[in-house]
């Protein structure tokens, strides 16, 4: 295990936290506002690589193709958001964890009618093929570094929104207290179609994004989804900030032990180790805080 | 009682129809209905801690694998008694299942869903690494478990079996949600405040029921090494732990016996609708999801022991028993 090594896998880390954090703004935002835990995440995270490869292929521009497809995710969002967990909002715990499985039944095949049983593949796009040295010995791929910028900047503009806009302040006045936000008059309908809308769009993004990197298959986004849960278990419930530091935490601990552990534990238990990694952290922050560490903060 | 003697001629009548399925003949449906029976076995643990614990478990099914597998390894190193075996795959069960409970268990609600979710997938991810065991391809078994001088390589015998062992898994269940400490969880379900304050302490008993249900998924998967002779490390996949919640949600929580008609509703739905169409899984969900639209209650809910909340927490008070009270039927 070299100094470069390290550095890469502290990049690889930081490009996973990123994803993780896309993903898990949407899972927190809507757990926030509207108390659902939404399983079907990861299948807007699936959707979005499938959408971007079938739009890539029809229109050999990925300028065209990254807005179609987002918009193709969103209306998927908005169409779920409207038909199936609206009525779930008053529902008990167990009945909307297990609609939003359900639909993720539902998608992970519909998505096996449509596109086959092969997996479909994404190809960097060619102004970002190639590598730069980011650390002396260290060749690093521009696409990872475009990706990881791409969703800080992502990470930004949400900020951005949450804390200096009128629908930014109506967000997370209604994380606070939704029946107040709602007696003030505002829709708070349609601030909840539009939460979801924002969280599917991330989610999308996430998925397309890291299409090139891993083969879009069905039930891609799964694994994805259960890691996202780890990071808002660490960082705590509905909250943003949390979100962030966990996924950064989630990321950069993921990959890390990957390349660390093999070196310290050696045989199959390092093998066995390295897939536990991230739950045990997560079992050691429950012991710490029941509640995740930044539950409560607001950000 | 005539309430409860209707109750106890359906049980009777269960039983009988489920004695006579080996009778048909043909070895494809005694194998199939094996598969309902454990699976249902699984189900009904479920059940217990969502029901009548009122912890919504999403991981149920590393337990199941937990069962599955050391049941397996134990065969294959020459522990082939299932005397030894089976209670082994329990106990390893519960013993996992106390330490992912006393750790799950310091939150609750969501992030109860969120951290039992995340563990099955530790578990999960525990077996799929180690190489020695199969890895991703799954463990296989040569030959099913020896019960002392007696075989259960025959399907027929070993559906009996597995009969006998779910209506005793059915039996306890039913005997202890009935008993004073079922009476104190349910009371932790309808209002944990109270009972703590009644001087039961609530993570204690959380944490013992959901070790008991583990050791019933346990002794499901041990049972299940034996069905199909191959341990696929589908068995802990986050979906089965999904399957088990649908299963409870088709059958009707709260209700102990409702999740095994769960499980042949899952099971039954999978071997028709795989004849017509290879996705049978998008049917599959789309029934969980338009189940869950359409009926909010429970379906059968007139299996469930009649008994008001209040009345479980009044009992926890330490008052007698409540005669069981007709209630009113919430079909749908």
């Amino acid at each position: 295990m070299t100094l470069q090594i390290l550095v890469e896998q502290f990049f690889n880390g930081l490009q996973l936290g990123m994803m993780l954090f896309l993903m898990a703004v949407g899972v927190t935002l809507v757990f926030g506002i509207m108390r659902v835990i939404n399983l079907a995440h990861g299948s807007l995270f699936m959707l979005g690589g499938y959408f971007l490869a079938e739009a890539a292929e029809r229109t050999h521009s990925l300028l065209i193709a990254v807005p179609i497809a987002l918009a193709g995710v969103i209306v998927i969002g908005i169409v779920l958001e409207l038909v199936v967990l609206r009525p779930l909002y008053a529902r008990s715990h167990l009945d909307q964890v297990l609609a939003t499985f359900g639909l993720t039944l539902m998608f992970n095949e519909a998505v096996t009618m449509v596109w086959g049983r092969e997996p479909q593949y994404l190809s960097v796009p060619e102004f970002l093929d190639g590598s730069v040295e980011i650390f002396p010995g260290v060749p690093y791929p521009i696409y990872r570094l475009a990706i990881t910028g791409v969703a800080l900047v992502a990470g930004a503009l949400l900020y951005l929104v949450l804390n200096h806009t009128r629908i930014g302040a109506l967000i997370r006045a209604g994380s606070d207290k939704r029946e107040v936000v709602q007696a003030l008059g505002v829709n708070i309908g349609l601030l909840y179609t539009l939460v979801f809308a924002l969280g599917a769009s991330l989610a999308g993004l996430a998925g397309m994004m890291t299409g090139p990197l891993l083969s879009i298959e069905s039930g891609v986004g799964d694994p994805i989804l259960i890691l996202t849960l780890v990071v808002i278990v660490i960082g705590g419930m509905g909250s943003i900030r949390g979100a962030f530091i966990g996924s950064l935490i989630v990321g950069i601990f993921d990959t890390m032990s990957r390349v660390v552990l093999p070196n310290l534990v050696s045989g199959t238990a390092s093998a066995a180790l390295v897939g536990m990694a991230v739950y045990v952290l997560m079992a050691v922050v429950l012991l710490y805080s029941r509640t995740g560490l930044f539950s409560g903060a607001r950000g | 009682m005539p309430r409860s003697a209707a109750r106890l001629l359906f049980y009777v009548a269960l039983v009988a129809l489920a004695a006579a399925v080996p009778l048909y003949g043909d070895v494809f449906y005694t194998r199939l209905a094996t598969q309902i029976l454990i699976l249902g076995m699984v189900a009904l643990s479920v059940d217990l801690l969502i029901g009548y614990g009122g912890m919504v478990t999403f991981g149920q099914a590393a337990f199941f694998g937990i069962g599955a597998y050391v049941c397996g390894i134990l065969t294959l190193n020459g522990v082939e008694s299932a005397f030894v075996a089976w209670p082994a795959a329990i106990l390893a069960a519960a013993a996992c299942a106390f330490v992912v409970g006393a750790l799950a268990l310091r939150t609750s609600g969501f992030q109860f869903i969120m951290v039992t979710l995340a563990f099955a997938q530790m578990i999960y991810y525990f077996w799929l690494s180690l190489r020695q065991f199969g890895g991703e391809n799954g463990l296989s078994i040569p030959s099913r478990n020896t019960l002392g001088p007696l075989s259960i390589e025959s399907h027929v015998r070993f559906y009996y079996l597995v009969l006998v062992l779910l209506i005793i898994v059915v039996f306890l269940s039913l005997r202890l949600v009935n008993s004073q400490f079922g009476m104190v969880v349910q009371g932790i379900r309808d209002n944990q405040r109270r009972v703590a304050a009644l001087g039961f302490p609530p993570f204690r008993y959380k944490l013992a029921l959901f070790c008991f249900a583990g050791a019933i998924s346990g002794l499901a998967g041990a049972l299940m090494a034996n069905q199909t002779n191959h341990i696929s490390t589908e068995l802990l996949s986050w979906q089965q732990s999904g399957n088990f919640l649908g299963m409870v949600i088709l059958g009707s929580s709260g209700t102990i016996i409702g999740p095994i008609f769960g499980a042949a509703i899952f099971v039954l739905f999978q071997q028709i609708v795989s004849d017509w169409s290879q996705h049978w899984l998008f049917f599959f969900g789309l029934l969980i999801v338009v189940r869950i639209l359409l009926f909010k209650g429970s379906i059968l809910k007139f299996l469930a022991p009649s008994r008001e909340p209040s009345a479980a927490t009044a009992a926890t008070a330490g008052a007698a028993l409540p005669p069981q009270m007709p209630k009113a039927e919430t079909l749908p």
